[in-house]
């Protein structure tokens, strides 16, 4: 096998892969005779894709936004508590005890206070698509900065550095790879969030159109709903790869040099 | 009638830790350096030799007895010092020259200059790395060098803001021997034409005797000063030199102290 070969197979292994899993669950279907109320055929799906489309598109779009807000809202306020975190031990000791705390309440719960507080719209999924993908920000940016080498800090120190001239040439640069790599996982949780609170109690999103769909037993549609989020989700994370190689190119340097 | 030391401490020592943790690093370090004079510190691992030179960089204040620099007490980190350690610790995401230009950045009176000359200022930057033999290797980033590059770098970096002390841990223990007597040669080109007042802290006694004007040897921790050797062999020391009987005897009367310290 030569390594364009090479190169090509290892391209077409997602679209492959994908591909099985969705014949698989379309034979599966068909030979056990499962209902479409349960799992409808993927073909199915594809069909009230392609019939509902302006719908998706348009439900889809209001999730992205509500998303996609709340996600650079938490890349912002992440990015300074990490910073705050990672830079002083005090801020250290006193928030992390409480962001662990305040990430290991189930979203789901906060969704209806939400509610309460702000009404419904897309105010709640902001809020939540926020709250969900803030965490791994915030511990990576403040691991990366915690982590800089103690030679690196005295090097600086001797050279009569203030502490913010090491966070801003020292620390700052040096969190970004680790800034990014939280990015990735923050981006798909904003998502997660943002569905969450739309399905709870909405009008507005893909999460409601899933809901209100598996109201009236329109299954196909709820799966539509469900491939669309995989697809967003699948963009964004891309994008947010993308951006980090461009930005912290210097990280990836196993694959520059090979 | 001679010059005051440039850098002199007095019956030095650091504990680190407190209470029943408490632990002695250093006791009752006594040494003087002259301007000018390239001072090398040996002894066995883990005795302290890095805390030493933590000490009179000021990057750390002494438990007991007193640093002064030019006859004045140190209290924080002193100005005009530069460091070289044994791990390069260039920044991955900057270019060697942006690495080597980095105390220019900080350092006064380069900062406040820094902008409106930068030419100039890259101009000697691009000069250093000439002279270490690394011209035409600015643009490219630390990863993309040799470990003896790095080290190389690592030492132009400590050097461009032309400070009157330079601080060297074991700047070139991780590199293969060869490399290492290279750098040696480059080390001591550099200090015959700049003069800086230099401390090296090594393990390899041959390295020592090699660069050094005065070499002190330590016991193991607590770390004590147990032995001075003045090396007054002539300058420019090559490594014909190393092989010379009196860089042989030298060294061999540094190996038997510090054997002595193993024996203990």
């Amino acid at each position: 096998m030569s390594a364009l070969q090479r190169r090509a197979i290892r391209l077409a292994m997602p679209w492959l892969t994908l591909l099985a899993l969705l014949v698989l669950w379309e034979v599966a279907c068909i030979v056990f005779h499962i209902p479409e109320i349960v799992a409808p055929r993927p073909t199915r799906v594809f069909e009230v894709v392609i019939q509902r489309w302006d719908l998706l598109l348009r439900f889809c779009l209001e999730t992205l936004w509500t998303t996609l807000i709340g996600f650079f809202l938490a890349i912002g306020f992440g990015l300074l508590l990490g910073l705050a975190i990672g830079a002083s031990p005090f801020i250290y000791s006193g928030l992390y005890p409480l962001l662990i705390a305040f990430n290991a309440i189930p979203k789901v719960a906060i969704v209806p206070i939400l509610m309460i507080w702000v009404g419904i719209g897309a105010l709640p999924a902001i809020i939540t698509a926020f709250v969900i993908s803030f965490f791994p920000i915030v511990v990576n940016v403040a691991t990366g900065l915690a982590t800089i080498e103690p030679e690196m800090r005295d090097l600086m120190r001797s050279l009569g550095a203030s502490n913010r001239e090491i966070l801003v040439k020292v620390g700052i640069p040096r969190a970004m790879p680790y800034l990014f790599a939280s990015l990735k996982v923050a981006a798909t949780l904003a998502f997660v969030g943002s569905v969450l609170s739309e399905t709870v109690g909405g009008n507005r999103g893909i999460g409601f159109l899933m809901l209100s769909a598996s109201a009236r037993n329109d299954s196909a549609t709820t799966f539509a709903g469900l491939f669309a989020i995989a697809v967003m989700g699948v963009g964004v994370y891309a994008a947010c790869a993308l951006i980090e190689r461009r930005m912290t190119r210097w990280a990836f340097r196993g694959e520059l040099v090979r | 009638m001679p010059s005051p030391p440039l850098v002199e401490l007095k019956n030095v020592s650091l504990a680190y830790g407190e209470g029943s943790e408490r632990m002695l690093a250093l006791g009752d370090a006594t040494m003087s350096i002259d301007d000018g004079e390239f001072v090398a510190v040996v002894g066995p691992s883990g005795c302290g030799k890095s805390t030493l030179m933590k000490l009179v960089t000021g990057l750390l204040p002494p438990t007991g007895g007193e640093v002064s620099v030019r006859g004045q007490p140190v209290t924080g980190p002193i100005k005009g010092v530069g460091m070289a350690f044994q791990n390069a610790t260039l920044m991955p995401w900057r270019t060697t020259r942006d690495n080597i230009m980095l105390p220019l950045e900080v350092v006064e009176p380069h900062k406040r200059r820094l902008r409106a000359n930068r030419a100039e200022y890259i101009a000697r930057a691009e000069a250093l790395l000439a002279s270490v033999g690394l011209g035409g290797f600015g643009d490219k980033f630390p990863w993309q060098l040799s470990g003896g590059m790095q080290q190389r770098s690592n030492v132009c970096r400590a050097l461009i803001h032309e400070p009157q002390i330079l601080m060297l841990d074991e700047p070139f223990g991780a590199l293969d021997a060869f490399t290492r007597e290279e750098l040696w040669g480059i080390m001591q080109a550099l200090w015959l034409e700049r003069r800086f007042t230099a401390v090296l802290v090594t393990h390899d006694l041959r390295e020592a005797v090699y660069l050094a004007d005065t070499v002190y040897v330590m016991s193991r921790r607590p770390g004590r000063i147990v032995k001075v050797r003045t090396v007054d062999l002539p300058r420019p020391r090559t490594l014909e030199t190393t092989f010379e009987p009196a860089f042989v005897d030298i060294v061999h009367e540094l190996r038997e102290r510090i054997q002595q310290e193993h024996a203990e």
